[in-house]
């Protein structure tokens, strides 16, 4: 019998008959011609304390509990208080639908309502929409927006933005014949700024992309004179955000020009879950707001004079326009929203400025130690926030020595930035312990150390 | 349901009234109630050339959204403006404050193939 | 609606209460930001409510109480596929084992979480009869643009870009088309016929050699049979074309067709109706990418690869004894369609729910799922007109069209009625082609008591529009707030709280 399915024989002959047919092979009769020819090959039916075994089976396999981990880049470890998982978890907001029928949700959609305004307040924008799949996609489809309002088919990227997140962005301008031209990176890992001064001199962008911290855990902002020339030049800048954490300690990107602002929220609260389901949000400035995809929550009164939420302006999306939508977007990720907006209401202000100074405080102890270690250096001069580029040698290779003695040191920047194989992307958060660090540059001193005796 | 008899009308469910070669444009009570209440209007912008008939610009309703078609071509001279503060006036008013563009006409002739109210009351039905 | 909060007030905004400093303390006091940072690049404020733990929880507790989800009552949705989001998947994602494993763990360190993937994408490759599917897309919609970007770059190596036209019959969900507007397809809308199907004249009618892909699902959003599907299929293949097969109704076909069979190169799935994942107010879902052998290179990057150990072929699905690895050499791809791999937690959810079924157990699910929809069908038929009185699938639609002619009460009030009665409304006004529609979809977690209630409760709503509408139109009086003003909040939209003074 399928899974919690509470029919009994009994029932399902009285229902058959109800139908007026013999069997259930007879409701469902296909013709011959595409019925399937072979039994279905897939894992085996197991009763419910047996899943719990194999599936425990399986999840022994993976082993990285026991390194201490300075992994990052675009995926953060922080602390998420239990009382989120026992809010979020809660089975009128896990099994809920899409809020449409807003007389039976308001508790959703006034959830998604505060994320939306937790999202301007933090990031200094006027409208948010109620979340999209991740950070990437956040910038693919901000990017759509900026080319709507503009009609201009060309974006400029900094190639200090995620790499993977220029990668879905390439994968969706794919579709739609868009063009994008890259910012290198200067010396001290920001975005070379007079690059972007002739770029936009000599052709016209619907949009600037800049991240900032930016993939290197580098404070990467655009000054006013740039700022300046990207408006006169009438093209959209964007900011992005993959380590939200920032804004507990970082100006709002509106505070420097931003007019549409995406990025990822995972770090407030949201399991790392090799890789997902996380958190995208995309907020900008008013004139933007018919633009903006996905759904909205409004606030309105309902017919007895209370006030009231509701799903609206949802002409903009797909289920009404279809081919006119400006996105395709439909299942979100409100649930990770729902998380996140808990995890800000438990923070708070002060929880949220403690959490983003221990992390700056962290990755300062982070950079001094590595620095002390002989044959390591600190790629980048600027100003960061908690993640730091180390100059290693051969960074693939420093990484494996590094895993068999219980650390994982970090991302190798080689595999997304040839120019940095010699150097890894380190992370420290919250959690990082001194004994982490400290283990870490005791490997590491092992480690250069064998490398350059090679 | 109003249909006024010194106006021209299209298929689509649009007016447009004639004074010398300029063209008021709007959409009818007809229109009006079907979509429900209006939301939103997008208008396409004062200089735009629009032939006959063709997509100029989107009315939005709460469930909803249209096209709107112009009845009439010729160069967009004015629009209005105070539409986006009050779509309101699309449902209270289609045929006064509601109006959307106004058209110098390309071609007078075109009128031909609008309908008068008669005509249109005749396809002015669910 | 029987909710201990019914008549208590809504919660304030989380904005508008709390005191500075009141904060439950998580982590220890920092050091001031400015002994780390110049001062120009900090924020000067941060404008965030301190509430102490207490009170958020008492805040969220209480909206939980406004929401209504299936474990509160029935949800006959359609086309959602509302079902019984089981527990124990949920235990399974919370393994730390699997919660805690960041994305850049290197392979050898990942095998657990690889293998999971390797074993839910190999069931589900045989379960559908495709080649091979990606986990990378994050919903359904996501999935059908990494599709028709698959189907774009496939015609673009061949050299036929000629290919534009994306066809979509009218019953589609509004995904599809919007999808194809995003790949820069145009879009040909197919009408359905009298039997509420795609016919294979309509179709030879829109095909050509511009033909890139035909989008349809089967059964179709009127939870009916798309008999010709193979005939269909042959025409779309005969032109050069691919079929996409959107599979939001894969609930109704485990065991008894495979999408592969029907003819299809493309398809999508959403686990979040048909393998239980929960839809947690709209989302996180997971839209697995299923394609043919003849497309399998354009998947997005990256896919999880068996290591060749000599000993491999195609496997049965456990992956015991086998190694796996990220495979991000994919030349064809289209690239990835998101950041990282999959919404991983979901996998898990899915593939601790293919253990409880296995092969039969699933063929049981669609089997039930369809003798449900089939006996609220016919209960519902004998007060409310269905347009297609015949053997439906997994889903069926009513008309209140004549309801509305006789007194005036149209489906969104019958819906509204039912949200009085303690049951979430079917799906209304879509298909579009049915005039004041009831799309209703029992799913096979229902038990017969369960659909019984609901159709006397829909018998008893219809006879009340006919003795007294208004009070009907009135609906819903029981739930904490009345219908909303909608114009208003399109008209004047309030979308964020905003510090007053």
């Amino acid at each position: 019998m399928g899974a919690y399915t509470p029919h009994t024989p009994h029932e399902i002959s009285q229902m058959l008959e109800r139908i007026g047919v013999g069997s259930l092979e007879e409701l469902l009769a296909v013709s011959p011609e595409i019925a399937p020819k072979a039994p279905l090959e897939v894992v085996p039916a197991l009763p419910e304390y047996q899943i719990e075994r194999r599936m425990q089976a399986l999840a022994a396999r993976n082993h990285a509990a026991e390194f201490a981990s300075f992994l990052g880049a675009g995926a953060y470890r922080h602390y998420a208080p239990p009382a989120i998982a026992a809010l979020a978890m809660r089975g009128e907001f896990l099994t809920a639908y899409t809020p449409y029928q807003a007389e039976v949700s308001q508790g959703y959609l006034q959830a998604i309502y505060e994320w939306q305004s937790y999202i301007c307040l933090l990031t200094g924008m006027e409208i948010a929409n109620a979340s999209v799949y991740d950070g990437a996609t956040a910038l693919a489809e901000g990017s759509i927006m900026a080319i709507n309002a503009t009609g201009r088919t060309r974006l400029l990227v900094s190639r200090a933005v995620d790499p993977c997140y220029r990668a879905v962005l390439h994968t969706y301008c794919g579709g739609l014949d868009i063009e994008i031209d890259e910012i290198p990176v200067g010396a001290d890992g920001r975005t070379d700024l007079a690059s972007v001064h002739a770029a936009i001199e000599a052709k016209t962008y619907a949009a600037v992309v800049v991240q900032s911290p930016n993939f290197f855990g580098v404070i990467d902002e655009i000054d006013p004179q740039l700022r300046t020339a990207i408006e006169t030049s009438g093209s959209v800048p964007i900011a992005v955000i993959s380590e939200a954490i920032s804004l507990g300690a970082l100006r709002a990107p509106a505070q420097w020009g931003a007019q549409i602002v995406v990025g990822e929220a995972q770090s407030f609260g949201v399991a790392l879950a090799y890789g997902g389901p996380y958190v995208g949000f995309i907020a900008s400035t008013a004139e933007h707001m018919r633009r903006i995809p996905g759904r909205l929550v409004g606030r309105s009164l309902d017919n007895r004079g209370q006030e009231a939420f509701t799903l609206t302006l949802q002409a903009r999306e797909q289920h009404i326009r279809r081919e006119k939508a400006s996105s395709n977007i439909c299942t979100n990720q409100a649930h990770c929203a729902l998380i996140v907006t808990i995890y800000l209401a438990l923070m708070g202000a002060s929880g949220l400025r403690d959490v983003a100074g221990l992390n700056l405080e962290r990755s300062r102890e982070l950079a001094t130690a590595v620095a002390g270690v002989p044959g390591v250096s600190l790629r980048f001069d600027a100003p960061f926030f908690n993640e730091i580029v180390v100059r290693v040698g051969n960074a693939a290779e420093v990484l494996a020595e590094l895993q068999k003695r219980g650390v994982l040191g970090g991302v190798d920047l080689g595999r997304f930035y040839p120019e940095y194989a010699d150097s890894i992307l380190m992370t420290a958060t919250e959690l990082t312990t001194t004994g982490d660090i400290a283990k870490l540059t005791a490997a590491l001193r092992e480690v250069v150390h064998v490398a350059a005796l090679r | 349901m109003s249909i006024p008899s010194d106006l021209l009308y299209s298929k689509e469910h649009e007016w447009a009234k004639i004074e010398g070669d300029i063209a008021t444009i709007g959409i009818t009570d007809f229109a009006q109630g079907s979509l429900g209440d209006i939301t939103f209007v997008e208008l396409p912008k004062v200089g735009t050339k629009v032939e006959q008939f063709a997509n100029v610009g989107v009315i939005e309703s709460v469930k909803t959204v249209s096209d709107l078609y112009t009845p009439l071509g010729g160069e967009v001279v004015e629009i209005n403006s105070a539409i986006d503060a009050d779509p309101a006036a699309l449902n209270s008013d289609p045929y006064g404050a509601g109006w959307l563009i106004k058209i110098k006409l390309a071609d007078p002739t075109q009128t031909k193939h609008l309908l008068d109210a008669a005509a249109y009351t005749g396809i002015a039905h669910d | 609606m029987s909710q201990p909060s019914a008549n208590r007030p809504a919660p304030a905004l989380i904005f508008e209460t709390g005191s500075p400093g009141r904060a439950t303390e998580y982590v220890e006091r920092s050091r001031p930001h400015a002994d780390f940072l110049p001062q120009e690049l900090l924020r000067s404020d941060l404008p965030l409510p301190d509430n102490s733990e207490l009170d958020v929880v008492r805040h969220f507790t209480q909206l939980s109480q406004r929401t209504f989800g299936i474990d509160l009552g029935f949800y006959p949705l359609g086309s959602c596929t509302m079902k019984y989001n089981p527990r124990v998947n949920d235990a399974m994602a919370n393994l730390p084992g699997f919660r805690d494993l960041h994305p850049y763990t290197p392979d050898d360190l990942a095998q657990g979480s690889l293998a999971v993937m390797y074993e839910l994408e190999r069931s589900l490759s045989s379960i559908f009869g495709m080649a091979a599917f990606s986990l990378n897309p994050s919903a359904g919609a996501h999935a059908e643009l990494a599709a028709l970007l698959v189907a774009k770059k496939y015609f673009k190596d061949r050299g036929e870009s000629k290919r534009t036209k994306v066809i979509v019959p009218d019953t589609a969900h509004g995904t599809n088309p919007a999808s194809a507007a995003m790949c820069g397809f145009t879009v040909i809308s197919l009408p359905s016929d009298a039997r509420g199907r795609v016919s294979v004249e309509e179709i030879e009618k829109a095909l050509g050699e511009d033909t890139a892909v035909c989008m349809m699902t089967n059964p179709n959003t009127l939870g009916l049979f798309e008999d010709h599907i193979a005939e269909i299929a042959a025409a779309v293949h005969r032109v050069g074309g691919l079929m996409y097969y959107d599979g939001a109704n894969a609930n109704a076909i485990m065991g008894n067709v495979r999408p592969g069979d029907m003819g299809f190169d493309l398809m999508h799935l959403n686990t979040h109706k048909t393998f239980t994942i929960p839809h947690g107010g709209g989302g996180a879902g997971h839209g697995p990418l299923g394609v043919a052998a003849h497309l399998v290179e354009y998947l997005p990057t990256p896919v999880v690869r068996a290591i060749p150990d000599g000993k491999t072929g195609m496997r049965r699905a456990p992956s015991d004894g086998m190694r796996f690895e990220l495979d991000f050499n994919r030349p064809k791809s289209i690239g990835p369609m998101r950041s990282f791999w999959s919404n991983f937690a979901h996998a898990v959810r899915a593939l601790s729910y293919l253990y409880a079924n296995g092969a039969e157990g699933l063929k049981s699910v669609s089997q039930l799922a369809v003798l449900n929809a089939n006996y609220l069908r016919v209960g519902v038929s004998e007060f409310l007109a269905t347009p297609y009185p015949e053997i439906c699938r997994h889903e069926f639609v009513a008309s209140a069209q004549q309801l509305k002619k006789e007194t005036g009460v149209r489906a969104l009030d019958i819906a509204k009625a039912l949200l009085d009665r303690g049951f979430m409304a079917p799906t209304v006004y879509f298909p579009l082609i049915v005039p004041e529609c009831l799309m209703m979809e029992p799913t096979e977690t229902e038990s017969k008591e369960t659909l019984d209630h609901f159709i006397e409760a829909l018998r008893e709503i219809v006879e009340t529009a006919k003795r007294d509408p208004q009070s009907v139109m009135a609906a819903p009086v029981n739930t904490v707030v009345g219908r909303v003003d909608e114009t208003r909040a399109a008209r004047q939209p309030d979308l964020r709280w905003r510090q007053s003074g």
